[in-house]
C-alpha cells in the first residue's frame, strides 16, 4: 500500500451534469458526464497547494475502464462499478437514471470505484488507469491500441470450462460456492430491506393523519386546545422525520450494493483459473495422445482401432519412408507440446499463488468494510429511536398540560 | 354508557382471554362512573344490581317498570316537536358532535397505524433471518451478523408489544367514548323533548283561551321538569367534560408512554450490539 496511487493524489468525482450529444450510431442522445479532479498531494510543502486537474467521463467510459483492467488482470478482484440501471427500489425512489438522486448516488459510487483502483497496490500502477484520470482526449484510442478485447476469453470457452475441467484447485471452486452464495443473500437482504423500507415509511406517515385531527380537534375544546394542538405538531414532525432516515439507509444499502457486485468479480477469477486449468489439462490430454500415436507407429502395434488402421489393412500398409516422416513430425509436436505444457503449468501455479495473494487481500478488506457497514448501520437505527423518543416525550408533555 | 355488546371488526372469540380481559376493565369502568355519579349511585335498582344475590326475583319487578318507563318513552317522543333549542344547548349538541366525528377519525387512524405496523412487522421477520444465512456463510462476520439478526428479532417482539397494548388499551377507551358522546346527545334529545312537551301544553292552554289567568297546574309541573332538566344536563355537562378531560389526558399519555418505550426497547437492543461489532477477533 505504501506507493499506491491513492496515498499520492486526491481523486474525486466531484460533479454530475447532464449532456447531449451525438452517439456511436450518430443519434442524438441524453446523457450524465461526471467531473473527475485530481489534485497531487503535497505533503512536504506547506501552504502551498497543487493545482486542480480535471476532466470529464461519462458512465460509458468508466466501463471501458473497468473491462480492460479485468482482461488485462485477471488474477485480481477487480473493484466493481455502481449499477447501471437503480434497482432494489422501494416505491418513494425513483427507478430513472436521469433522477438527482439517483445521479447523486451513482457518482458517489463512481468515486468510490476510483479510489479502491487507486489504492490497489497492482492495479493503482496501471498506465491506462492514469491516462484516464488525467487525459481527456485520445483515451478510448489508446485503450483500444491495447487490444485487450482480443485477450478477453469468451463466455463460452469459459462456460465450457467451467463444466469439463477435472481437477481445479479446491480453493477456487469453494470461493466459487461462497461467491454464488454471497450474491444470493444480498440480493435478498436488499429487497427486504426496501420492503422494510416501505412499510416503515407507511407508518411515520400515517401518525402525520393525528397531526391533522388534533389541531381540527383544538378547535372546539377550551382546556385540552392548546396541549393537542402542540402535540399535533409533533406527529407532524415525527412524520416527516422518515424521509431522511430513509435517505441515510440508502448509503448503507450501496454499501451492500458493492459487495454484490464485487462477488461476480470475485466469480470472474475463480472462471480464470478454471479455463487456464482446463486449457492444462487439453494439452497434456493432447500430448499424451500424440505420444501414443508416437509409439504406435514406432512399433507398429495399433492399440486401438482407428480408421486409419482400418484403410492400411484394406489398402496395405504405408512405406517405412511415410513412417519416419509421420513419426519425425509427430516427434517435433511432442517436443513443442512438452514446451507448451510446461510453461501453462508455470503460469497456472502463478496464477494460481498470485490471484490467491489478491483474494486474501480482498477478503481482509470485505470483512473490515462490511463491518464498518453494520456498524453504521446500527449507529443509524440508534439515531431514528433516539428521534421517536424525543417526539414522543415532547408529545407526552403536551398531552400533560391538556 | 356500556362497553359494546359486540366487536364491530371481525370475529372475536368470545371467551378468548384478551377479549374477556378488555371487557372486564370496560366493565369496571362503567361501574365506577356510576359509583361516581351524585344521582346515578343512589339509584335503587344500581343498589340491588350489585347486592343482590338473585336478579331474577327482581327482574320481575323491573318488568312493570321497564313496560312503564316504554310507555312514558312513547308517550314523550310522540309527537312534540321541539321548535328551537336554545343557544347553550345547541352549542353543547354541536360540540358533541364535532366530537365524536373527531374521535371516529382517531379511532379510524390509529387502526390504520396499526395495520401499517403489522405489515412492517411482516417484513422485519422476513428480514432478521437473512443476516443469520449470511453469518452462516462468513467466518469473522459470522458473529455480527448473528448479532443483527438477533437485534431485528427483538425489535419485532418490541413492536408487537406496541400494537397489542394499542389494540387492548387505547381503543376500546376511545371507542367507549364515542359511545359516552352518544348517551349525552340522547340525553340532549330528551330534553328537548321535555322543553317541546312544555311548550306545547302552553300553547294548547293560550290557544283555549281560558279567562283563567293562573296557569294550570299539570303545565307547571312541566315547566319545572324543563328546569330541572336544564339544570342537570349542564352539571352533568361539566363533569362530563372534566372527566373527559382527564381521560383523555391519561389515554394520550398512555400512548405516548408505549411508544417512547417501544423505542427504548429498540435502542437498547442497538446499542447492545455495537461493542460486539466493533469487537476485533482474538485470534487469526
Amino acid at each position: 500500500m505504501e506507493d499506491c496511487l491513492a496515498k499520492k493524489m486526491e481523486i474525486t468525482v466531484s460533479e454530475a451534469e447532464k449532456r447531449t450529444g451525438r452517439n456511436a450510431m450518430n443519434i442524438q442522445e441524453t446523457y450524465t458526464a461526471y467531473l473527475i479532479e485530481t489534485r497531487a498531494v503535497e505533503s512536504q510543502t506547506e501552504g502551498q497547494c497543487a493545482p486542480v486537474e480535471s476532466l470529464w467521463r461519462r458512465y460509458s467510459e468508466f466501463e471501458l475502464l473497468r473491462n480492460y483492467l479485468s482482461v488485462t488482470y485477471p488474477h485480481i478482484v477487480v473493484p466493481p462499478l455502481p449499477e447501471k440501471r437503480a434497482d432494489f427500489v422501494w416505491h418513494k425512489l425513483s427507478a430513472d437514471n436521469m433522477d438527482p438522486d439517483f445521479v447523486e448516488r451513482r457518482r458517489i459510487g463512481l468515486e468510490n470505484f476510483l479510489l479502491r483502483v487507486a489504492s490497489h497496490p497492482v492495479l493503482c500502477q496501471d498506465k491506462i488507469f492514469y491516462a484516464f484520470l488525467m487525459q481527456e482526449g485520445g483515451w478510448k484510442e489508446m485503450v483500444n491500441e491495447t487490444g485487450f478485447q482480443l485477450k478477453a476469453d469468451s463466455r463460452l470457452k469459459a462456460l465450457n470450462a467451467t463444466f469439463r475441467v477435472k481437477n481445479p484447485d479446491k480453493r477456487f471452486t469453494e470461493l466459487k460456492h461462497y461467491s454464488d452464495e454471497l450474491q444470493s443473500v444480498i440480493s435478498h437482504l436488499l429487497r427486504v430491506r426496501a420492503r422494510v423500507a416501505d412499510r416503515l415509511y407507511g407508518v411515520y406517515k400515517v401518525h402525520g393523519n393525528y397531526g391533522r385531527v388534533f389541531s381540527e380537534w383544538s378547535a372546539i375544546e377550551k382546556e385540552m386546545g392548546d396541549g393537542l394542538q402542540s402535540a399535533g405538531h409533533h406527529m407532524d414532525v415525527y412524520a416527516a422525520s422518515i424521509d431522511d432516515i430513509l435517505e441515510e439507509e440508502e448509503h448503507y444499502a450501496d454499501q451492500l450494493k458493492e459487495y454484490l457486485f464485487y462477488a461476480e468479480a470475485l466469480r470472474a477469477v475463480c472462471r480464470k483459473h478454471e479455463l487456464m486449468q482446463y486449457d492444462l489439462e487439453m494439452a497434456a490430454q493432447d500430448l499424451t495422445s500424440k505420444k501414443q500415436q508416437c509409439e504406435e507407429l514406432a512399433t507398429g502395434t495399433v492399440r486401438t482401432f482407428s480408421l486409419k488402421g482400418m484403410t492400411s489393412k484394406l489398402f496395405g500398409q504405408e512405406t517405412p519412408e511415410q513412417r519416419e516422416a509421420k513419426i519425425k513430425v509427430l516427434e517435433e509436436q511432442i517436443r513443442e507440446g512438452e514446451e507448451q505444457l510446461k510453461s501453462k503449468n508455470l503460469e497456472g501455479r502463478d496464477f494460481v499463488k498470485s490471484a490467491w495473494a489478491d483474494i486474501e487481500r480482498f477478503k481482509e478488506q470485505k470483512n473490515h468494510d462490511l463491518k464498518e457497514a453494520l456498524i453504521s448501520y446500527a449507529v443509524m437505527q440508534i439515531s431514528m429511536c433516539k428521534k421517536g423518543i424525543q417526539v414522543w416525550t415532547n408529545a407526552k408533555e403536551c398531552f400533560s398540560k391538556m | 354508557p356500556l362497553p359494546e355488546k359486540f366487536v364491530v371488526k371481525g370475529v372475536v372469540d368470545r371467551f378468548s382471554e384478551e377479549f374477556v380481559e378488555t371487557r372486564r376493565k370496560a366493565l369496571d369502568k362503567f361501574l365506577k362512573r356510576i359509583t361516581d355519579h351524585p344521582v346515578l349511585s343512589f339509584n335503587e335498582h344500581f343498589n340491588i344490581f350489585l347486592t343482590a344475590k338473585d336478579l331474577n326475583a327482581y327482574k320481575k319487578q323491573g318488568m312493570a317498570l321497564l313496560s312503564k318507563m316504554g310507555e312514558s318513552v312513547k308517550y314523550v317522543t310522540g309527537g312534540y316537536k321541539l321548535r328551537s333549542r336554545p343557544l347553550e344547548f345547541a352549542a353543547i349538541g354541536d360540540y358533541l358532535d364535532t366530537f365524536s366525528l373527531k374521535l371516529g377519525t382517531i379511532d379510524r387512524i390509529a387502526q390504520r397505524i396499526i395495520k401499517e405496523q403489522f405489515e412492517y412487522l411482516v417484513e422485519l421477520r422476513e428480514y432478521g433471518p437473512v443476516y443469520s444465512t449470511w453469518g452462516g456463510l462468513e467466518l469473522e462476520l459470522s458473529e455480527p451478523l448473528e448479532g443483527v439478526s438477533a437485534c431485528i428479532g427483538n425489535c419485532c417482539t418490541a413492536l408487537e408489544e406496541l400494537s397489542e397494548d394499542m389494540t387492548e388499551d387505547f381503543l376500546p377507551v376511545l371507542r367507549e367514548y364515542i359511545l359516552y358522546a352518544e348517551s349525552m346527545k340522547n340525553v340532549l334529545k330528551k330534553r328537548d323533548q321535555v322543553q317541546a312537551e312544555y311548550e306545547a301544553k302552553l300553547e294548547a292552554v293560550a290557544l283555549k283561551r281560558e279567562d283563567r289567568p293562573k296557569v294550570p297546574t299539570d303545565v307547571e309541573k312541566c315547566q319545572d321538569r324543563v328546569e330541572c332538566f336544564n339544570a342537570d344536563l349542564k352539571a352533568d355537562m361539566e363533569r362530563w367534560q372534566n372527566n373527559k378531560r382527564q381521560d383523555f389526558r391519561q389515554l394520550l399519555m398512555g400512548m405516548a408512554d408505549k411508544n417512547i418505550q417501544y423505542y427504548e426497547k429498540c435502542l437498547t437492543a442497538w446499542e447492545s450490539i455495537i461493542p460486539l461489532l466493533q469487537d476485533k477477533p482474538e485470534t487469526k
